[in-house]
């Protein structure tokens, strides 16, 4: 089967991954134009460098060449290719760390427990909805600096699940984690940047300082 | 109020995500109607999640594409050689 150019864009991804396993060069470039932008910000994100994000989208897209007749479509290709560009990502840390382990669950650092979670700081209403915050340039901006700021255990965990999308399970998954795991670092990582964007997005007139005498 | 912030905090990601228990997500809500931090911190959880789940995809090097598409080709043709293309 070989799809025509013109009509290209209206093909479903299963059809392009049909032609493709079937040797369809196209079909595959076709794949690769849907989601290109997205895997590059994955890696971009995962690792906070353009030279790495390159690095990995190529793997990953080179992979899933190799890789494409053992791809059972259990899962959507998305799905299939954000697990094996989280894969290449996180080899890409393992490897500036020297580590050599496959999961990231480090045993020797000190169990993170939900006793030590930090307690919200700058409370205060925002002055924007996230509706009008989209519209301006700014923004998109202080949401990188602000991820950029946090931990990499925790980043890596709050970019799958809550910028990409994963479930819980797929996040656990991709990353060598166990569910509750990935629930405590993501709650860590959701704190941590609503403190840095309310700090700068909230309204001081509204902010709320607690006292000791709080529950 | 029963719950206390601390509390509270514990389960804000059952909450934001709308999987807590039915039981939990009423004293949940019975301590923010009383507890204006907490009100506002759950206000700004949702935001923040909001701000990055509508994130703009980073932009893509146009020169990089090209590479991208270059390479996949180049591997293309090495696992199928018979391939017209
Ligand atoms: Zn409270």
């Amino acid at each position: 089967m070989s799809l025509h150019v013109a009509m290209i864009a209206e093909v479903t991804e299963a059809e392009l991954v049909r032609a493709a396993k079937a040797g369809d060069l196209t079909a595959f470039e076709e794949l690769a134009t849907r989601h290109e932008r997205q895997i590059y910000s994955l890696a971009y994100r995962i690792l906070q460098n353009p030279h790495d994000a390159e690095d990995v989208t190529q793997q990953a897209f080179l992979s899933a060449v190799e890789n494409l007749a053992r791809f059972r479509e259990e899962s959507s290709f998305a799905t299939w290719l954000y697990r094996i560009a989280t894969f290449a990502a996180l080899k890409v840390i393992r490897k500036r760390k020297g580590l050599d382990t496959v999961s990231l669950e480090e045993a020797t650092e000190p169990r993170e427990d939900y006793d030590s979670i930090p307690h919200p700081e700058y409370i205060a209403d925002w002055k924007q909805s996230p509706e009008q915050l989209v519209e301006r340039n700014e923004t998109q901006r202080l949401l990188d600096d602000a991820l950029a700021k946090l931990d990499e255990k925790h980043r890596l965990v709050f970019v799958l699940r809550d910028v990409e999308g994963l479930s819980v399970t797929e996040t656990a998954e991709a990353l060598g984690l166990t569910e509750s795991n990935v629930k405590m670092r993501l709650l860590r990582a959701r704190l941590q940047l609503r403190e840095e964007l309310t700090r700068t997005l909230g309204d001081p007139a509204t902010r709320i300082v607690r006292g000791h005498h709080h529950h | 109020m029963t719950m206390k912030c601390e509390e509270l905090l514990k389960m804000l990601n059952e909450y934001v995500d709308g999987t807590v228990d039915p039981a939990i997500c009423e004293e949940f809500e019975k301590h923010m109607a009383g507890c204006n931090p907490c009100q506002v911190v759950v206000d700004n959880i949702r935001k923040t999640i909001t701000l990055y789940r509508n994130g703009q995809p980073c932009a893509m090097p146009i020169s990089f594409r090209e590479k991208l598409h270059q390479s996949v080709r180049e591997k293309w043709r090495q696992l199928h050689p018979t391939a017209e293309k």
